[in-house]
């Protein structure tokens, strides 16, 4: 089967954002950037798969400027057969996000299509979702475990109180959870074959989607910052410390 | 108007939903909760007291009982026709199915939203809580999920008139294979005023034994860092963080956790936050209240003993 992989590049992790002094935005100039973390599982799920004997072929897409194939040659790296590119220079709602991938889903036919739960930048966790409802597959959502069994997938899905299993009809959606898997790193013969991988681009204007905006950002703030604390000396000045003075334990 | 989708486990409702109504009532209209389900009556009944709903809707339907995407999104899809604003709470389950409404409805989705500036302008937290934006939706229809932590709850003397529906739609696509809950008799992790929580710093599953008996004397949960879960000391329903649980207690005590960005995305709205941490320099306690300075395995049983 083939399995396609949508990926982001998003700000590295580690990295403590600052918001510009206009409050427009958050300030990327000059940060380090990386593959989305849920990407990079969503990437080494469907290698694994490829090397199990499920997947056949696995296709990675991200939707971006030129920059963000720096990414693609990541995932091309980590074992992804092959890449599309969709061209914009701006950030897109999840939903026309959603609708491109629809397209390339249509086209490339995957039978899975695995995705990150949500985008370390902007904190969504909707995109796969929408491309369910799009395509009109079956999703399983925060997946720690997936399992391919005939026509359908099982897949283990982390809750509020613990575990769920479904079971979705093939084409299906999945979208990954930090248990997974543990993402392999990128071998220095592998990253330079990544290189002559082919990989298309094409413009998100060709697809005939009204890709105008569906939200204003009106500011971005600095989260209120905490006051400072203070540092006690023992548990009984703790204790006393919660009583007296935060008043929240009696 | 405005529909709510009410969270729940076909027994009972979840506190959370009480939260989301009063984020409802900010946006302003009549409130309709909307309980999904299957033999799920003490649920409606419950819902029935929510202060500030006008109507409460049940579709107790076989295909409804797990409440799977595929099938709750065709039925709050059907109904939104009358509604200016579908709302449900950020958890995981309305985190897995609105935004297949969303989509259906051809509209955006705003997530998580922790302030309504009026009825088409809603706060929320990116990047992991470091930014806050405030964002105008353009669509006529409003897809809202609501960080719960953020609001107050409504109070529970409301007397709704409850209206059954007849709608059965399984789109027999999906299907539910098991579940696999973690039993336990403290409080939801999400709602519990006190949250103990431990990180790498325990070493290991068994010494979060040590944070039990804490936690009975406090009337706590028991929450845990990724990199407690990562390690396998404990299931992964305990993790708040970015990814995990938000929550936003009155007191939260950290315990052997270094206070990473994503961590701290989960927690930081605590009103008191304690951390006890042997390495000085751990960023925990740049936002903790109360830091203690201390080897945890000797502070755990001695504020044990004298609470």
């Amino acid at each position: 089967m083939k399995v396609l992989v949508p990926i982001k590049r998003v700000i590295d992790y580690n990295v403590k954002v600052r918001v510009k002094p206009d409050n427009s935005d958050v300030d990327l100039a000059n940060v380090k950037m990386a593959v989305n973390p849920f990407c990079e599982i969503a990437v080494e799920e469907a290698v694994r798969l490829k090397e199990a004997g499920v997947a056949t072929e696995v296709v990675v897409v991200s939707i971006g400027d030129k920059k963000c194939e720096e990414q693609i040659r990541t995932a091309l790296a980590l074992g992804a057969d092959r890449a599309i590119r969709i061209e914009t220079e701006v950030a897109l709602d999840s939903i026309n996000i959603a609708k491109l991938l629809q397209k390339v889903v249509e086209e490339e036919a995957p039978q899975l299509v695995i995705l990150g739960k949500q985008s370390i930048d902007s904190d969504n966790n909707q995109t796969g979702q929408m491309l369910g409802a799009l395509t009109g597959m079956p999703q399983g959502t925060f997946a720690s475990e997936v399992k391919v069994e005939g026509d359908k997938v099982n897949v283990t899905r982390e809750v509020d109180g613990g575990l769920q299993t479904v079971a979705l009809n093939l084409p299906a959606i999945v979208t990954t959870d930090l248990r997974l898997n543990e993402p392999r790193y990128a071998k220095l013969p592998d990253i330079m074959k990544a290189k002559r991988k082919p990989l298309d681009v094409k413009a998100a204007g060709d697809f005939g989607i009204d890709l105008s905006p569906r939200a204003n950002v009106i500011k971005v703030t600095p989260p209120a910052e905490r006051s400072a604390g203070i540092m006690v000396e023992s548990v009984d000045q703790l204790i006393e410390k919660l009583k007296t003075e935060a008043k929240v334990i009696s | 108007m405005i529909l709510v989708y009410a969270e729940h486990d076909n027994s009972s409702l979840k506190a959370e939903t009480l939260k989301t109504v009063a984020a409802a009532q900010k946006i302003g209209g009549d409130i309709h909760l909307l309980v999904a389900g299957h033999n799920c009556g003490a649920v409606a009944e419950e819902a029935a007291k929510v202060s500030g709903v006008a109507k409460v809707l049940v579709a107790d339907n076989a295909a409804y009982a797990n409440q799977l995407a595929e099938n709750v999104s065709l039925l709050v899809t059907e109904l939104a026709a009358d509604y200016d604003a579908i709302i449900a709470t950020a958890l995981t389950t309305g985190k897995n199915f609105m935004p297949r409404v969303a989509a259906l409805l051809d509209v955006a989705q705003i997530s998580d939203i922790i302030g309504v500036e009026s009825a088409d302008t809603f706060v929320r937290p990116i990047y992991a809580g470091n930014a806050i934006a405030t964002v105008q939706s353009l669509d006529a229809k409003k897809v809202i999920t609501v960080r719960a932590t953020a609001f107050d709850a409504v109070a529970t003397d409301g007397s709704a008139q409850v209206v059954a529906l007849g709608q059965a739609t399984d789109a027999g696509i999906s299907s539910h294979v098991s579940d696999e809950l973690t039993e336990s008799e403290r409080p939801d992790l999400g709602a519990a005023p006190v949250v103990i929580s431990g990180g790498r710093g325990m070493q290991n599953g068994d010494n979060f034994k040590l944070l039990e008996g804490i936690a009975d004397k406090l009337g706590a949960a028991i929450g845990a860092s990724r990199a407690a879960v990562d390690a396998g000391f404990v299931p992964n329903d305990m993790q708040v963080g970015q990814t995990g649980k938000i929550v936003a207690p009155d007191l939260y005590i950290a315990v052997g956790i270094s206070g990473a960005i994503q961590h701290l995305a989960g927690m930081k709205d605590s009103k008191v936050i304690v951390a006890i941490n042997k390495d000085p320099e751990a960023p925990i306690f740049q936002v903790a209240d109360y830091g203690l300075e201390a080897d945890l395995f000797e502070a755990l049983p001695e504020l044990e003993g004298k609470l």
